[in-house]
């Protein structure tokens, strides 16, 4: 058995202690505010397979599989529903991208389809269908609840023996020569240390920070933090827009009622760049921004009030894939998540916890696709496709 | 306080639940405000925050000062989403 510190108290740190104490490992977790504070308990909540390249409809797909079987697994009701994806044409040359995506997803069993506005109309009540040609309908995407996910991960986690600490902020490492011997951390005013085999950076925004702690250069995996907001509504009927529905080519714009409490999330590809890692203040270009495409996706939304308005960080790698792997012998990185780290979390995690403890994954995950170590190297895949 | 005390009027969230999950270890407000979706409703915690704040504060053997508030979300009150989005017949 070994000790292993994790470092980032989201979804992807919380849900990769888990997997590493189900694969036998000493874990101690370790979260500087409080545990979700992070970007996870501001996301949109989805979960879609309907990537537009084969390591990401592969992992993905596995995901959902995951994510099918999590709530037995945890044993906590965690509100996931296949609920579909439903993304929206506004042109011929977009509707013979989605073609191609399509038979990218179904080579993977993904069981995508086209769909006429008729289709698409009785599937979202209340979509205005004028500006739309098509749409792209995978009834298997869905969305679940990140609040419950992550606390069922933390419970099941602690159950099993992580040592899971919030409020405890990592401050440095010891290094002998590359090798981490210990983590130093502060809690209540107080620094101290452990002593550690292996340490996974999972803290996405702040990953180059603790990658500089590690000794390796700031840049080594570049991730720029840009701050992503959403509005949600007062609570409409369920069933009114079930789906996360988006027409690309309207800035990424979407809707997607909330699972829970039937509110509409709306998001857009309105984006500031960061001001820093405190900058969460939302801001107004988004609100107004955001409800004119909320709009013309769902005209009755004009009678709706706006009730929250937040923002968290989408922290972007040059491609928008995450990097995920081993940048040191005894240091490994699973960061850099833009619009999807809670979706790909139950494959992630395990693969990583699988990485850690034994070497190897059983997920097929790519990991030449997502190689850390792809930037220094100068090489870029296809940008991921980045709405929630 | 026991039985069915609401605390949470907007989300319907009783105190017996709050006092439950403070005891399974769940102390921080923020975690607290999102596991049981406690005001996040249509008052957003004008009627419930307070009272969750006193709750904490008997069960943690806390000052109700030392615990901080949770983050507010604009806007205060809520807005028509068709004012916002620049008229009717846009
Ligand atoms: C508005 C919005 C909508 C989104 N919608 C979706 C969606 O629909 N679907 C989806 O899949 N994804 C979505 N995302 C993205 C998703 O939220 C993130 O990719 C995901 O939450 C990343 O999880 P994480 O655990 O990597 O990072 P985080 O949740 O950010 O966790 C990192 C943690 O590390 C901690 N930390 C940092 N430094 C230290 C240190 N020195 N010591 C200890 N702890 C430290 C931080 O406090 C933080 O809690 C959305 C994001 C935003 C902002
Ligand atoms: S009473 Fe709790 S949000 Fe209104």
């Amino acid at each position: 058995m070994s000790k292993i510190a994790v470092i980032g108290g989201g979804i992807i740190g919380v849900a990769t202690a888990y997997e590493l104490a189900k694969l036998g490992e000493d874990v101690i977790l370790f979260e500087k505010n409080y545990f979700g504070s992070g970007s996870t308990f501001r996301c949109a909540s989805g979960i879609r397979a309907q990537f537009t390249d084969e390591a990401n409809v592969r992992l993905m797909k596995y995901a959902v599989e995951r994510w099918e079987r999590l709530e037995d697994e945890l044993g906590f009701d965690i509100n996931f529903r296949q609920t579909g994806y439903l993304f929206l044409a506004t042109s011929e040359e977009e509707i013979e991208a989605f073609k191609a995506n399509i038979r990218l997803q179904n080579r993977f069993g993904v069981p995508t389809r086209l769909i006429d506005m008729d289709e698409a109309k009785e599937i979202v009540p209340i979509l205005n269908p004028e500006p739309f040609l098509a749409g792209t309908w995978n009834p298997r995407d869905g969305k679940a609840n990140p609040f419950k996910t992550l606390f069922a991960y933390l419970f099941r986690a602690r159950e099993m023996g992580v040592d899971a600490r919030e409020h405890t902020e990592v401050i440095g490492f010891e290094r002998e020569g590359d090798e981490i011997t210990a983590v130093r951390y502060r809690s209540r005013g107080k620094a101290e240390s452990v002593k550690v085999d292996a340490v996974l950076n999972a803290t996405n925004a702040w990953a180059p920070t603790i990658n500089e702690m590690a000794g390796l250069k700031r840049g080594i995996v570049p991730i720029k933090v840009y701050k992503h907001q959403l509005v949600k509504t007062e609570l409409l009927e369920k069933g009114q827009a079930e789906p996360l529905v988006c027409p690309p080519s309207w800035n990424d714009a979407y809707i997607i009622q909330d699972g829970e409490d039937g509110g509409i999330i709306c998001g857009a590809g309105i984006e500031h760049e960061a001001r820093g890692l405190n900058d969460v203040e939302p801001t107004y270009d988004f609100l107004r921004g955001v409800l004119r495409y909320a709009v013309m996706m769902a005209p009755p939304l004009k009678y709706a009030h706006v009730i929250r308005q937040w923002a968290g960080f989408y922290a972007k790698t040059p491609d928008r894939n995450p990097a995920i792997g081993k940048l040191l012998e005894d240091f490994y990185i699973s960061a850099g998540f833009s619009g999807h780290g809670f979706m790909m979390a139950p494959a992630v995690a395990q693969a990583m916890a699988e990485l850690i403890a034994r070497g190897r994954s059983k997920v097929p995950i790519d990991w030449e696709w997502y190689d850390p170590y792809r930037f220094e190297r100068g090489e870029l895949h296809t940008s991921a496709f980045q709405i929630g | 306080m026991s039985g069915k005390v609401i605390i949470c009027r907007c989300n319907d969230v009783t105190a017996d639940e709050i006092e439950a999950l403070i005891d399974s270890g769940v102390t921080d407000i923020e975690e607290i405000k999102r596991l049981l979706r406690i005001g996040m409703g249509p008052c957003q915690g004008r009627t419930c925050i307070p009272l969750v704040i006193s709750i904490l504060a008997r069960k943690t053997g806390k000052r109700p000062e030392e615990i901080p508030l949770p983050k507010t979300r604009v806007p205060i009150r809520p807005v028509r989403v068709g004012v916002l989005a620049g008229g009717d017949d846009e």
